[in-house]
């Protein structure tokens, strides 16, 4: 159909970007959906929306007189004031971690027991994540 | 009083803009602008743009005068200063606040003004005329802004007798220079934005626009570097993690316009040379200032949780957001309707020096928008649907290496391609042996490190091809000229390829550094979390790690816990004594850690101290366990070094000799803009 072989040739051109256009956005969105992470709070952790299997971040308070450690190891409780996880650590502790205050953990839920790989406390004295900031108010 | 004075002169500073700088965008507003004095005009602007940076200056020095004597009857400093804080860092918290730190943009947008009115003296009146006009509407913009909505002289009466203190973390002495130098950046590039808008206004591009623009946006994306350099750097050493990227929203928002203003200055340099891509140049400049504008609102409008973002009130992100969509979507509106004037320029074959530079901006645009969704996206999922969701490290890095990676590779071929049109086997055939003895080595050296990873090869070839493909194109420059028949020595020789080639040098094998660093560091680093009691030793690679204890100490706003540390290496030989600490501030019973860092070419060391450990029944109290953190970094200091090249290279091209504006260079400019027909 195409008779010029320059034209050809640009067809070609534009056939290659646009294959190259297409899986760059297609790589993207997928390294996208993979790392998703979504944020729970203890509530829906316990009605089970959080998918197991899966990197999820809770986050709430830290419930007052649940820290318990043991060498490197900590468990406490994460609580949103109306329900809370538990939940264990191993590692060195943000600054900012202190039982009544904020914290964000990610991990994942595993037989009831929500096993974090890393612990952020917010470099913020005043933080609440935003859901139970709203809720305490 | 001083309170009071302060925000007259910021007052004075905004009437002067805003008054000044409409009248002159009203009278500049048509192509051709008769019975505009244009002489007058920019005598007029030139005055009002040293004016109001002067008022400014004298109304930050003002606010520090204020922060120096602690006056607490201003909420600012009440807020944000304390009478314990060292005197260097009760100036430092002059913008260690919301309000501050925005007050020092508008200084540094108005220093950026004085300082175009400066240098501006030979570009053609009109274009000069109008560059000033869209930079005083922007002062009066964001001093307005300023004025309204986080006026740093708010009285608070009656006075505190004692101030909240200066977020410990800031209490840092790069954190002192940190904003100021991100700031230069950001605001810099309001140069670009305002030379680019004004070519839109005037409807065509001089062919000496580029060339104009390009040390103003070079200067700008320098000063840029520097400001994420130090930010990663203070991350690095303060946050007591031993991460230097954690790929946070505001390190994104940062990140974005360097992207930008990256592509922008490669940009540059085709339409410089080549007269071509003109239509994306523009382009790149409007988006270069919308991303800082962006980077702006991000941090500042409290829509981020995070260290940076002080201010929590709603109204500021409105205003800002509002003021963002007016000036992105007014100048993008100009450049839909004005950029089919403009054009593309100059034509170039597939495989030329414009298409690898193009390919430059594609890559580093590809980049951008991989950040921004990954930034921007669970911000808009949240308002839209109410879930709270973010993205991590992984995806960044999932994205930002097939993406930037390859830009190491084609920037090691792209000097020595012709401008124009050249052949690519040519410019391979000489860097095939090279290419393969650097593949050699990289995967030497990766199966010696163990375990081997291919993207580590993959990375560590790419910095050696780039630095060799750099320095012997600058080695075959040189040589070239001597051939042709030039006798003088090798430094006359350099001076001749020009400040901006060697700055290109510098900068190029700063980003080889910076790849080798990268790879090195995030193969090789090595994490270890752990219960140590004194005396107890833990071997890391090549080195011993002794915890000799801890002990109380004090400064002069906090009380510390000082632990102690001896690094050895080989036979108990001590190198460095680790000193981390676990410092109290008194002001806000914040706690916070400051890591121990032994600095080294190949390798950092990093010990951060966490918490006591309770005794076990039956242990004495000497013998009190720390949990303890440790790290080594190799290369680490070579990202470092080679953030300081990019920066370094991107200052030297500022003195050549082809920036320097003589009058002679655009003779009859004003006569040609005049003459062109009115398109409004």
């Amino acid at each position: 159909m195409i008779k010029s072989p320059t034209r050809r040739k640009r067809l070609l051109w534009i056939v290659a970007i646009a294959v190259a256009v297409v899986a760059t956005a297609w790589g993207v969105i997928r390294a996208f959906n993979d790392n998703m992470v979504f944020f729970y709070t203890p509530t829906q952790v316990l009605a089970g929306e959080a998918p197991s299997g899966r990197s999820v971040r809770i986050g709430g308070m830290v419930e007052t007189g649940s820290v318990q450690r043991e060498g490197l190891t900590i468990s406490f409780r994460m609580t949103d004031l109306k329900h809370s996880v538990p939940v264990s650590y191993t590692g060195v502790l943000p600054d900012l971690f202190r039982e009544g205050k904020g914290a964000v953990a990610q991990g994942e839920l595993k037989s009831g027991v929500f096993s974090a790989s890393e612990i952020l406390a917010k470099h913020d004295e005043n933080y609440m994540p935003p859901k139970l900031g709203k809720d305490a108010k | 009083m001083i309170a009071e004075i302060g925000q007259l002169l910021l007052s004075l500073a905004f009437a002067a803009s805003l008054v000044i700088g409409l009248q002159h965008l009203w009278g500049l507003r048509r192509v051709a602008a008769p019975g505009v004095d244009l002489a007058a005009a920019n005598r007029i602007l030139g005055t009002t743009a040293f004016l109001t940076f002067v008022l400014v200056a004298a109304s930050f020095g003002l606010l520090a005068t204020l922060f120096m004597g602690s006056d607490f009857s201003v909420l600012n400093v009440a807020e944000n200063s304390n009478t314990l804080l060292p005197l260097q860092y009760k100036f430092a918290a002059t913008w260690g606040s919301h309000e501050g730190s925005f007050l020092l943009w508008n200084l540094m947008l108005c220093g950026w003004t004085a300082a175009v009115a400066l240098a501006s003296n030979a570009l053609a009146a009109g274009y000069r005329a109008r560059v000033l006009t869209l930079l005083l509407v922007l002062q009066a913009f964001f001093l307005l802004f300023l004025l309204s909505s986080s006026n740093p002289f708010e009285r608070l009466l009656p006075a505190v007798a004692e101030g909240r203190d200066l977020n410990p973390l800031l209490q840092d002495p790069f954190m002192v220079i940190h904003p100021p130098m991100l700031y230069m950046g950001y605001v810099g590039f309001a140069v670009a934005f305002a030379f680019a808008v004004a070519a839109l206004m005037e409807g065509r591009l001089d062919p000496t626009w580029a060339r104009w623009s390009r040390p103003w946006a070079n200067a700008a994306w320098s000063f840029l570097t520097i400001g994420i350099l130090l930010g990663s750097w203070w991350a690095y050493r303060e946050l007591g993690w031993g991460g230097w990227w954690f790929w946070d929203p505001v390190e994104n928002a940062s990140l974005m316009p360097w992207l930008a203003g990256t592509a922008l200055i490669h940009s540059l340099a085709v339409t410089d040379k080549r007269d071509a891509l003109k239509s994306w140049t523009i382009l790149l400049s409007l988006v270069a200032f919308a991303l800082s504008l962006l980077g702006t609102f991000l941090v500042r409008s409290g829509v981020l949780t995070s260290v940076h973002a002080f201010a929590t009130d709603p109204k500021r992100g409105i205003f800002i957001l509002s003021m963002l969509m007016l000036i992105v979507g007014a100048s993008l509106v100009l450049y839909a309707l004005r950029t089919r004037d403009i054009g593309l320029g100059g034509r170039f074959g597939k495989v030329s020096r414009e298409s690898f530079l193009l390919a430059n901006n594609v890559l580093m645009s590809a980049a951008l928008g991989a950040v921004m969704l990954g930034t921007l996206y669970p911000l808009f999922a949240e308002v839209l649907s109410g879930r709270k969701m973010s993205v991590g490290p992984p995806y960044f890095e999932a994205v930002f290496v097939p993406l930037l990676l390859p830009a190491a590779y084609l920037m090691a071929v792209a000097p020595n391609l012709r401008w124009k049109e050249s052949t690519l086997p040519a410019v391979l055939r000489p860097m095939l042996l090279p290419t393969l003895a650097a593949l050699l080595l990289a995967t030497a050296a990766v199966l010696w490190l163990g375990p081997f990873k291919w993207l580590t090869v993959l990375g560590l070839t790419g910095a050696l091809i780039l630095a060799w493909g750099t320095a012997d194109h600058a080695r075959r420059q040189l040589a070239k000229l001597s051939t042709n028949g030039d006798s003088g020595s090798l430094g006359a020789r350099a001076g001749k390829l020009g400040a901006s080639y060697w700055g290109m040098v510098i900068a190029h094998l700063g980003v080889a550094a910076f790849v080798a660093g990268v790879s090195m560091v995030k193969s090789y680093e090595f994490e270890r979390d752990l219960v140590m009691k004194p005396a107890e030793t833990v071997q890391v690679g090549s080195n011993r790690i002794t915890f000799i204890g801890v002990d109380q100490g004090s400064g002069p706003n906090y009380v510390t816990q000082h632990g102690v540390f001896e690094l050895t290496e080989g036979e108990g030989k001590v190198i460095y004594l680790m000193e981390p600490q676990k410092r109290m501030y008194q002001a806000g019973r914040q706690v916070m850690t400051e890591a121990a860092i032994d600095y080294g070419m190949f390798r950092d060391v990093y010990v951060s101290l966490g918490e006591p450990v309770e005794p076990k029944p039956g242990e004495a109290a000497s013998d009190q366990g720390w949990s303890v953190r440790i790290y080594v970094k190799p290369f680490m200091a070579w990202v470092w070094i080679a953030c300081l090249m990019m920066a370094i290279g991107g200052g030297t091209t500022l003195f050549d000799r082809r920036y320097r504006l003589r009058r002679a260079a655009a003779p009859a400019a004003d006569a040609a803009s005049a003459s062109s027909p009115a398109q409004a």
